[in-house]
């Protein structure tokens, strides 16, 4: 099942995929163990003539290790999530490269900033579905929707945020590798969901600059 | 008095009933519960066919489904499913499987016919708020039903309704079917309440002699906890349901923001009602399972206590957990940490129940019958949906997996593994429901094609789901990242098709064994729980003495008597009595 995660292309995204890979050890050696244990008692205590089941109504002991052994897992995985959640959601980095996305049925329309410098005013250049950004630098993200719930989802970043009417919801990602990702929408949204996607397109510096040039300067003149 | 005397003064008692009030507007907790049992299966038939819809959809999208060129335009082009209807078929393929599906036959027909039976009694507390409730149940089922033939069809905003979606007719393009979705949920709602008062006073004033709260079986411990979060949970349900009709309707904005409304609000009182609700479903099914495993392990459930009281605790928790389903929903990231913390704690009485059942089994003698087959495949089922919860429990993996597939594996593993509960429940008790025996091999079979099937249909969701695969999505085609993971789609397709022509063994032997199976004796399973001292099938009143308990429900192999199980009402005597104190 490791190999179904689609290309990390993100900076934290290796941060998720451990705690993944984690739960995933945890979890599967948690399954063998019940399952295998469970596939013995059916076969050893089957019932045969002459032998009668054990007349025992628990054993304190071992319920107590069994109730501390998966709570004290749980709670550290728990921690264990803490500063990665917080990384993701709530520390933005300070960037100077900053996009709004508005979302609608069945668009992303993402916005850079026009002349003025700024974003969210009447000049700001305007994209349907496609956004363009330079590897190796945080880019802030404006999140807003005009009619239902959206969810922004870049599966190779392991970025999802619900874009919600009403509301500016700030979020964050890093690329990590140059390259065309797909960015579809992941909360239904009406008849057309199915097929609400955009692509993101990463580029080295250098690109990124030829393509600003063509498209934001252009613009700006 | 003489035989003839009591026989007339029984008459008396019991007077012939009409067929009306015998079958149609019975008081007898048995018929109800019967009647609650056939609009379940019912149900579970449309459901079970809509699923088919949709995944005949995903394996091969835009190809026209066999059998179905009937649908008119603009419902199906020529057999070919659009997206605005697929979205409604998946939209009330989980309201009916959750709602009317689950609930009607785990909750209303175990819950109406076993508390009286197993706590010994002759009824229920109310029996003719008994009888309105499945009669309002039944009005609701009719409501969901008539949307499926309003103009515009029946909702198509998922089970979730999500606000703003749901709260405007222009955004799904739905007018009366949503409003009937609402009113047949607000109905269900009045009739869940009426079972869940009538359970609760039940339970709690009408046990008979001797039988304290820790001697019930823990199915009517279950069922107890069940109707307490009924309870509790419904009227956010129907708070949220009110206010979304008065959206749509009159002019309010309570989730809409352009009139300073919050769709958040909606997620969270939904969620407030939807993860109790969760719990409403699987209780039922934990005790059904923890009775079936004792009883055919001929040994006392490992660990009473711990297994009523894990039960109890998940009942608190479940109140403190809504906002895991609402990590990446835009609700303060800071929330999202304090839920992870109560989502993994409420995990350990879950882990709790399963190593108790691993323990029953530890040193039994164990008969592989179909219910206890059934039993089994839930718990294999239970452990591998509880565990892949873990997962989205952790915030920073649930932003991968949220809304994937992935999502949808776990909560088929958990609600849908119920239906094994549900089959071992029936499996079960239908000698004492109907007065005849299934056909034995035919379950059997019918165990291994459904366990076989399920997993095959429901485990590679995991793969497509950690690939990124959307749920929701009407064709994965148009993603291509998913293209290469498409053959898992036929793979699960096929799997569900196989899955669903399973059932058809069920069918045929649950109706053949109404009609022409072996008469059945009081207590076929050599079981200890007071509904085997009833007579086969009960009469009216249940029970010919008043039962008086005398210990627990699990003793069985109990060195006490030769035998391997030991009735609760069987009295062996004072000096057998005190030693067993």
């Amino acid at each position: 099942m490791l190999s179904w995660l689609p290309e990390d292309v993100s900076t934290y995204g290796h941060e998720i995929d451990s705690l993944f890979y984690l739960i995933y050890y945890i979890t599967g050696a948690t399954f063998i163990l019940v399952t295998v244990l469970m596939v013995v008692f059916l076969i050893l205590y089957r019932e045969r003539p002459g032998r009668r089941a054990v007349y025992s109504h628990g054993n304190t002991t071992l319920e107590i290790i069994w109730t501390i052994i998966p709570a004290v897992i749980l709670v550290v995985l728990a921690f264990m999530s803490v500063s990665t959640w917080a990384k993701v959601k709530r520390e933005v980095p300070d960037t100077d490269f900053e996009l709004r996305v508005v979302a609608k049925q069945f668009n992303w329309e993402v916005s850079y900033p026009g002349p003025d410098g700024k974003l969210g005013t009447e000049d700001d250049i305007k994209f349907d579905n496609d956004m363009h950004v330079p590897v190796n630098k945080p880019i802030r993200l404006v999140l807003t929707a005009t009619d239902v719930i959206h969810s922004f989802f870049i599966p190779n970043m392991r970025f999802k945020q619900d874009v919600v009417p009403g509301r500016d919801i700030t979020a964050w990602f890093e690329g990590t590798k140059p390259g065309k990702y797909e960015l579809p929408c992941a909360e239904l949204c009406g008849f057309g969901h199915s097929g609400m996607k955009g692509w993101l397109f990463v580029y080295t510096p250098e690109d990124y600059k030829k393509w600003a040039d063509e498209h934001l300067a252009v613009k700006t003149q | 008095m003489s035989d003839t005397a009591a026989a007339h003064a029984l008459h008396e008692q019991h007077h012939e009933l009409g067929f009306i009030r015998t079958y149609i507007f019975s008081t007898d907790h048995k018929m109800i519960g019967r009647q609650f049992l056939f609009m379940g299966l019912l149900m579970i038939i449309v459901g079970g066919l809509l699923a088919m819809l949709v995944r005949w959809q995903l394996a091969w999208p835009e190809t026209p489904v066999p059998g179905m060129t009937f649908i008119p335009e603009p419902y199906m082009y020529e057999g070919i499913i659009p997206p605005q209807t697929y979205n409604a078929i998946f939209t009330m393929h989980a309201t009916i499987m959750i709602f009317f599906v689950v609930m009607p036959i785990m909750v209303g027909t175990f819950g109406n016919f076993l508390i009286p039976l197993m706590i010994g009694t002759g009824d229920m507390a109310f029996p003719k708020l008994n009888m309105l409730s499945f009669w309002v149940g039944a009005l609701a089922t009719v409501v969901m039903l008539a949307s499926f033939f309003v103009p515009g069809g029946p909702a198509a905003g998922g089970w979730t309704s999500y606000a703003t979606l749901a709260a405007k007719a222009q955004y799904t393009g739905v007018e009366w079917g949503q409003h009937l979705w609402i009113i047949s949920l607000l109905i269900l709602g009045v009739s869940s309440l009426m079972g869940s008062i009538n359970y609760i006073t039940t339970i709690v004033n009408m046990r008979a002699p001797g039988m304290s709260y820790f001697r019930m079986p823990l199915t009517i411990w279950s069922l107890f906890i069940t109707a307490i979060l009924l309870l509790l949970a419904l009227p956010v349900l129907t708070a949220a349901l009110a206010m979304l009709l008065f959206d749509r309707v009159a002019g309010t904005s309570f989730f809409l923001p352009e009139g300073g409304g919050e769709p958040l609000l909606w997620q969270h009182m939904f969620w407030f009602f939807g993860h109790p609700e969760v719990y409403i479903l699987v209780l039922p099914a934990m005790g059904v399972t923890s009775d079936v495993l004792s009883t055919f392990s001929r040994k006392p459930i490992f660990g009473y206590h711990a297994m009523a009281f894990s039960m109890i605790a998940i009942a608190f928790l479940s109140w403190i957990v809504w906002g895991h389903h609402m990590f990446v929903s835009g609700m303060n990231p800071l929330l999202g940490t304090a839920f992870m913390m109560t989502t993994m704690v409420i995990a350990v009485p879950s882990a709790i129940k399963v190593f108790n059942w691993l323990g029953t089994l530890w040193g039994g003698s164990i008969r592989l019958t179909s219910p206890m087959l059934f039993a089994l495949g839930f718990v294999s089922n239970f452990l591998i949906g509880g565990l892949s919860g873990i997962f989205m429990a952790s915030t920073p993996v649930d932003i991968f997996i949220h809304d994937t597939y992935y999502i949808v594996a776990h909560f088929h593993y958990v609600v849908a593994g119920i239906v094994f509960a549900l089959f071992a429940a029936v499996y079960y008790w239908f000698p004492k429901m109907f007065g005849r025996k299934m056909n034995e091999p035919m379950a059997k079979i019918h165990f291994v094609l459904t366990y076989i099937f399920f997993n095959g249909a429901f485990f590679p969701m995991h793969f497509l789901g950690v690939g990124g695969h959307m749920r929701r999505i009407y064709n994965p085609m148009q993603y291509e990242f998913l293209m290469p993971m498409q053959h898992w789609n036929v793979f699960i397709t096929v799997s569900a098709l196989l899955l669903g022509a399973s059932q058809i063994f069920f069918l045929v032997n649950f109706i053949w064994s109404l009609f022409a199976g072996k008469k059945a004796e009081k207590n076929p399973w050599q079981a200890n729980t007071l509904e085997w001292s009833a007579p086969t099938p009960p009469p009216h009143g249940n029970f010919e003495v008043q039962p008086v308990v005398y210990r627990g429900p699990y003793e069985y192999s109990s060195p006490e008597v030769k035998e391997d199980w030991l009735p609760q009402d069987r009295d062996l005597g004072a000096g057998a009595a005190a030693r067993a104190h």
